[in-house]
């Protein structure tokens, strides 16, 4: 606690440095994901390539990315660069299924509703398909919250700053609170991101507080990526 | 590109490929870790989803402490760990098992779950008792998901157990973290490069696996 307390400054440094790495890569995966979601729905000969290699982009661990982007796109081999990339590329793997499995659920009957009453395929799209697909895009965009929050600390073995450098740090200097400090603080973080998430999603879509499905819920089975 | 080339060269090296830090004994390493790790967290986790899926009970508790757990960043854990049982593989380890609950665990009871409730009122009408259900019916049709759960939890640990060699233990992250000390790139690419092709290689396999799995029945009624 001592410790805490003496190096309040730093942890503060070290979240907005997180914060930094983690909000662009939330932000980038999100804007990307619904064009590519979409055409991944509307093309269904573009549908199995675009799944088939997201599925395989999420299996190439973190680490090993960050450490090989710079081969690839030419940054330095610590830039911060590399992990939004990596981060981007990762939330872009998860969420472009969700985004075509949520547009595939709008039910047809709506769509034909929706082109009878004089919609565009444009407005259609905004009006009409988004918001009804909205709370299955939001629960997809969690846990690609909570995952690029945890993962961002992964970076710090190879020096990008972030609340990972207290576990680094912490270990090579025998500091324990150190170590504890940067778990709980990655934690609250992911857990403040995803709360701002939710928030988002009741200002945005104020229908899903009304009306809930009576059906029995089911648990998804939802997917993560490994470091 | 030609790092992408020096790193290929690294891994071609025929003296990389001996002793006992030779790519074979570290790759032997990493899926040991790998396989160990989920192991202990499937003997852990599968009986309790089984339970909640069959039982429906603590539904709200699972969800919530997995999507929990999940936020728990490993390499946390890992020097935590590390720091109070000091360097070897117990930390390592732990974190590991830690990692791969949370979806071998969703994938159970989601998978038990999803089983739709008249094929096991049909089971129980047929006089079936509730272990008979669970062990004939729901765990048969929930075995694709359930296999699902542990194909992501092994996919996790694979590509984690890169940061054992942080704390001192083997595997295919000690070329990478050696990388990191002597400023030796192509090093870290070329370990980087092998984690790659590991979890590639695990993920074709596991899928494989996953599409056997389906009961025949379920597979030629989903053919239709």
């Amino acid at each position: 606690m001592t410790w805490v307390l003496a190096n309040l400054g730093l942890l503060l440094d070290r979240t907005l440095a997180h914060l930094a790495l983690a909000v662009p890569s939330i932000l980038a995966a999100f804007a990307l994901s619904i064009p590519l979601g979409w055409a991944a729905f509307r093309y269904r000969l573009i549908r199995g390539p675009l799944l088939t290699g997201a599925g395989l982009l999420y299996a190439i661990p973190s680490l090993p990315l960050f450490v090989a982007l710079p081969a690839l796109i030419g940054t330095g081999a610590r830039d911060a660069v590399n992990v939004i990339v990596a981060l981007t590329l990762y939330g872009i793997a998860l969420m472009t299924r969700s985004v075509a499995d949520a547009l595939a659920a709008v039910p047809p009957e709506t769509h034909q509703s929706a082109t009878a009453l004089g919609y565009s395929p444009w407005g259609r799209f905004w009006l009409v398909e988004i918001p009804l697909a909205g709370p299955a895009i939001l629960a997809g965009l969690r846990v690609v919250t909570v995952s690029t929050v945890s993962l961002v600390t992964v970076s710090a073995v190879l020096g990008v700053d972030s609340l990972g450098l207290l576990f680094t740090d912490g270990f090579q200097r025998g500091i324990v609170a150190e170590v504890v400090a940067g778990l709980v603080l990655t934690i609250v973080v992911a857990l403040a991101l995803d709360a701002a998430a939710v928030l988002a999603g009741r200002i945005l879509m104020p229908w899903t507080r009304v009306g809930r499905p009576r059906r029995r819920r089911r648990a998804q089975p939802a997917v993560e990526v490994g470091v | 590109m030609n790092q992408l080339a020096a790193a290929w060269q690294w891994i071609l090296d025929p003296a990389h490929w001996a002793g006992p830090d030779g790519i074979p004994v570290r790759m032997w390493e990493h899926l040991w870790y790998t396989f160990a790790a989920v192991g202990i967290a499937a003997a852990i986790a599968i009986p309790i989803g089984l339970a909640i899926g069959h039982t429906g009970r603590g539904r709200a508790l699972a969800v919530g402490s997995t999507s929990a757990a999940r936020a728990i960043p490993t390499l946390g854990l890992i020097t935590l760990l590390a720091l109070m049982w000091g360097v070897g593989l117990t930390a390592p380890m732990v974190a590991f098992v830690v990692l791969a609950i949370p979806s071998i665990l969703a994938g159970a009871y989601a998978g038990v779950d999803s089983v739709e409730p008249h094929v096991t009122d049909a089971a129980t009408a047929m006089g079936m008792t509730g272990t008979q259900v669970l062990g004939r019916v729901e765990v048969p049709l929930a075995l694709p998901m359930i296999w699902g759960g542990i194909r992501a939890g092994t996919l996790q640990v694979v590509a984690t157990a890169t940061l054992a060699a942080y704390v001192g233990s083997g595997g295919l992250g000690r070329y990478l973290f050696r990388g990191l000390k002597t400023q030796d790139y192509p090093q870290m690419l070329a370990s980087a490069l092998l984690v790659v092709g590991l979890a590639i290689a695990l993920e074709a396999v596991l899928a494989f696996a996953q599409r056997v799995m389906v009961p025949r029945g379920v597979r030629e009624r989903s053919r239709r």
